[in-house]
């Protein structure tokens, strides 16, 4: 059996949100992901700051690639609609889905053999359109699913689980989508669901181009000593450059503004991103600071976690094409077609 | 010298540089003719290049409204020297070559009537501006046509006004050369031809367009909001139709805001990803394309196939294989469509055969695919697609509704106890959709191209594979009841031969089968308009002792296909192949036919034979 269901009965004193749900109602299919997986760690976190945010999820759509990481939005928002489609492909997908209806929330999840590899130029193009997504990057540095071939993400040097070292430099997803015109470029660690929350929080939240590269152990294929993907090695390389509390629109904003260690951003439904700077050198709104300390910690072997970089004066893709505000899934035949009085004047101007 | 005479009936060549704005000059002159209630068919034959190259475009007149191309050329205007001595070569003997005599030249042929206009030194005097000369030029020989095949000028001053509207400054100099051109003829070359034009009123009710431009403008009346696509020859100006009709007819009149969407994707594969989104939530999509993107697009084909996804797919088919022969024609991917992706896969083709067909097919696609729920090829060419066709006008009936096919609202899954993404209900095959979205509990599923049961759930059991690949198989069987019938030629078929055609063949055929006719050889003919076959079509092959099946390919794939589907006797099929690149001929059809009809048996007489 491959799928499995989960039981639905459950305490009946759970803490409820503002929809009156539950944290289970956000739960999906039981995980069939190897035992200890950071991806069921991260879809633990996407049902924590779906239920904090008390989103309806059948307003949101859930598209994967293929791979492990592409299997798990089976695993979260049962209420929602999925799309597992081709390998590498997803951005493409979720960026026809998002003309259809730009009204709902896109949640596009994706791997490293998916993003960085045979789907690296759907993922340039998305963030270069400002595709209004939270992408997220299910990040380990292997290919789980064919057993543990090398992604085009793995550090060079990084032994694999037989012991093959890996000649070739990896492709930083981050740094690409920042220079790539990305709204929204956090990076974060499946262990540290303290950080990675609230980040989901505000990319969700964040009408744009927004990706979450996460980094993922592979318990299986890629958590052993001399891998740069394990979860020792993330823990002791871990630099967080920011901490953030995201507080929901209409709530009373308590962080006091201090120079040099907090900012508050206006995201674009009034909502405020607060951000706790934890290095003064640190600044998210400077592309280029942005990308140069990612290639500083690169050289330093430190994986930089936190907010990134945010742009939060950017047009989505929607904006950018004048789309208009009623889904293009909701018109009526009326609405859409020209009908026989102006088709008699398309056939004037052709005789 | 004789000359050739003729009145309404004639094939006109123009011989250019690209990149010389000679092809608004010669379509001008086409719809000169069409003006002049003529049937015309002007075919633009050119090179994948912006200047520089060779460019011909051949201008069929036939008030017989005998409209495919024909080789030999009556009257050539030859304006390149580069290709002087193949252009030369083309003139039937007592036809006509007009060239540029600035420069005179000895052309080594007795049998022609040699026209000359010294084009270029009536525009360096008249003219300033070096470019303004050399695009002069062009209308300077349409002047002389005017007079000497006696269409009238006005036409033209027309014509003029009416493609300068809002650039005025522009109309008086255009004249202007079209007048030299035309006087120049009266003085010097009176009776210079005998090729005439005689005002008819053929072509009321009648159009000139392409089936891009009628494709793009059938999306928009099908209700398509999102176009994706990538640049390639000849699908591109497909796309750009859209927009063009989309900018006039879906902006919002007082928000100004855009009721569709245009996305010019970074490949092929980007293109119909996106088309296949945008239908996953109920957004009419489709993707325009040629070859090279068909065979990029396979493996979204299948994910779309089997996860049950509308999406239409326009193929407007060029040379091949590879990047072939990018701006010439060919019938030359119904297999790749037909069979597009791995593992067992079929799909709904509509073939076209003229701009009007384009535009309904388009229209009617979305529907069909829609209803369905898998993609549908709408598969044009290059003749079709890039070349003007006079063909019917364009109809639309006010009362028609879009099918949307088995799609649940919010109150049909509040009525519903359970339901089943890929469940067949109904018996025929098609399951109900959701779109996302509609309902807060009920309705979700999970799309995926993985093997999954009736409930959308992932699973590896065989047999749940099997009956799923099984009920697929009935939606597609059940398909031609929504697909557009075969045309026959004749009421009754009469022959015990049958000849079988598609696409853009169309134009040839009537010639070809009055040819055959005329030479002894009646045949019954049926064009295909739709794959998967319907019971007519199978019903015309039972009907005939043998088939002529005519294709523009070299590997008969129409006859493959067949084979494949029905139940038929190989030996019945006898192929006629044209994969030249360019547009197949009546004469080639005829000759090819009386060819092997005689080789077959050469001791009988032609009635004999049939």
């Amino acid at each position: 059996m491959t799928y499995i269901v989960k039981p639905i009965n459950h305490h009946p004193n759970l803490e409820k949100n503002a929809l009156g749900l539950t944290r289970r109602d956000y739960e999906g299919t039981i995980s069939t992901l190897c035992a200890g997986c950071g991806h069921d760690s991260i879809s633990a976190a996407v049902i924590e700051a779906c239920y904090d945010l008390s989103l309806a999820s059948d307003q949101i759509a859930k598209l994967s690639g293929i791979g492990c990481s592409s299997k798990s939005p089976s695993y979260f928002l049962n209420q929602a609609h999925g799309f597992n489609s081709v390998h590498g492909r997803m951005p493409s997908v979720a960026t026809g889905a998002n003309l259809g209806n730009q009204d709902l929330l896109y949640l596009g999840v994706s791997g490293d053999g998916d993003t960085a590899g045979i789907g690296i130029g759907q993922f340039m193009h998305a963030a270069r359109r400002q595709l209004n997504i939270t992408y997220i990057v299910e990040n380990n540095g292997t290919y789980g699913l064919t057993k543990g071939q090398f992604s085009a993400t793995n550090d060079q040097g990084s032994k694999s689980k037989y012991g093959e070292e890996n000649v070739l430099a990896p492709i930083d997803l981050a740094a690409m989508a920042i220079q790539l015109g990305a709204g929204f470029v956090g990076r974060s660690f499946s262990g540290d669901k303290d950080q990675l929350v609230p980040l989901l929080k505000a990319a969700m939240k964040f009408k744009g181009f927004s990706l979450i590269d996460i980094i993922s152990p592979c318990v299986t294929f890629n958590n052993h000593v001399g891998s740069t993907k394990s979860y020792d090695h993330i823990r002791e390389h871990n630099e967080s450059v920011s901490s953030l509390d995201f507080v929901p629109i209409g709530q009373e904003i308590k962080t006091s503004y201090k120079e040099g260690s907090k900012v508050d951003l206006p995201l674009h439904d009034g909502a405020i991103l607060t951000l706790e700077k934890l290095s003064k050198k640190y600044n998210p709104l400077d592309k280029g600071l942005a990308v140069q300390s990612l290639n500083e910690a690169e050289k330093n072997g430190k994986v930089l976690t936190g907010l990134l970089y945010i742009n939060p004066e950017i047009k989505d893709h929607a904006e950018i094409l004048n789309i208009a505000d009623t889904p293009l899934n909701q018109f009526s035949d009326k609405e859409l077609c020209p009908g026989s009085n102006k088709l008699a004047k398309v056939n004037a101007s052709l005789n | 010298m004789s000359k050739l005479a003729s009145i309404n009936e004639f094939v006109i060549k123009f011989a250019n540089v690209n990149g010389s704005g000679s092809a608004s000059a010669n379509q001008m002159f086409a719809k000169g003719i069409f003006r002049s209630g003529i049937p015309v068919s002007p075919k633009n034959i050119f090179p994948s290049n912006i200047q520089g190259l060779p460019t011909w475009f051949e201008i069929r007149a036939s008030e017989k409204g005998y409209l495919g191309r024909k080789a030999g050329i009556d009257f050539m205007v030859a304006m390149n020297p580069q290709s002087y001595i193949q252009d030369v070569a083309e003139i039937n003997p007592g036809g006509y070559l007009l060239y540029d005599s600035s420069w005179k030249r000895e052309f080594h042929r007795e049998d022609i009537n040699i026209i000359e206009v010294p084009l270029t030194s009536l525009c360096v005097d008249e003219f300033q501006n070096p470019k303004t000369r050399l695009l002069f030029k062009n209308l300077v020989y349409v002047g002389a046509l005017s007079y000497l095949m006696s269409i009238k000028k006005d036409i033209f001053i027309e014509l003029i006004e009416e493609q300068f509207k809002g650039k005025e400054k522009l109309i008086a100099p255009n004249v202007q050369a079209l007048e030299m051109g035309f006087n120049y003829a009266k003085k010097y070359l009176v009776d210079a031809c005998d090729i005439k034009v005689n005002q008819r009123n053929l072509t009321d009710g009648m159009i000139l367009t392409n089936g891009n431009n009628a494709g793009g403008l059938g999306c928009v009346y099908g209700g398509a909001t999102v176009c994706a696509w990538y640049p390639i020859t000849p699908s591109t100006s497909l796309a750009e139709s859209y927009k063009k009709y989309c900018d006039q007819f879906r902006v919002d009149e007082k928000t100004g805001k855009n009721k569709f969407a245009f996305v010019q994707a970074e490949d092929e594969l980007a293109s119909i990803g996106m088309a296949i989104g945008a239908n996953w939530n109920g957004a009419r999509a489709f993707t325009a394309t040629s070859g090279p993107g068909i065979s990029l697009m396979t493996e979204f084909v299948g994910l779309a196939y089997f996860a049950e996804i509308p999406v239409v797919i326009f193929n407007i088919q060029r040379g091949g294989p590879s990047t072939g022969m990018p701006t010439r024609t060919q019938q030359s991917d119904i297999l790749s469509c037909a069979y597009a992706s791995h593992g067992d896969t079929k799909h709904v083709m509509l073939i076209p055969s003229d701009p009007k067909e384009c535009f309904e097919f388009a229209a009617e696609s979305f529907d069909i695919s829609d209803r369905l729920q898998t993609p549908v090829f709408v598969l044009s060419d290059l003749d079709i697609g890039m070349n003007d066709w006079t063909c019917p006008e364009f109809e639309w009936d006010d009362a028609r509704e879009f099918d949307r096919g088995k799609v649940l609202s919010k109150d049909d899954l509040d009525k519903m106890e359970s339901w089943g993404r890929y469940l067949d209900v109904d018996g025929d095959g098609i399951p109900f959709r959701t779109l996302p979205g509609t309902h807060p509990e009920k309705g979700a599923y999970f799309t995926r191209g993985s093997s999954h049961d009736e409930y959308a759930r992932y699973v590896e059991d065989g047999e749940v594979n099997a009956r799923n690949l099984s009920r697929i198989l009935k939606k597609f069987e059940g398909a031609d009841k929504f697909l557009p019938k075969p045309i026959f030629k004749q009421d009754i078929n009469a022959s015990s031969k049958g000849l079988i055609y598609f696409g853009s063949t169309e134009a040839a055929m009537q010639e070809s089968l009055d040819q055959l006719s005329a030479s002894g050889f009646p045949i019954d003919a049926m064009r295909i308009r739709s794959f998967p076959f319907s019971a007519e079509v199978w019903d015309f092959i039972d009907q005939h002792e043998s088939v002529f099946l005519v294709e523009q390919n070299r590997d008969a794939q129409m006859k493959t296909l067949m084979l494949s589907e029905g139940n038929i006797n190989p030996e019945k099929f006898i192929s006629v192949l044209c994969f030249d690149g360019a547009p197949i001929t009546a004469d080639f059809i005829s000759e090819s036919i009386i060819e092997i009809m005689s080789d077959k048996d050469t001791s009988k007489t032609a009635e004999e034979i049939i």
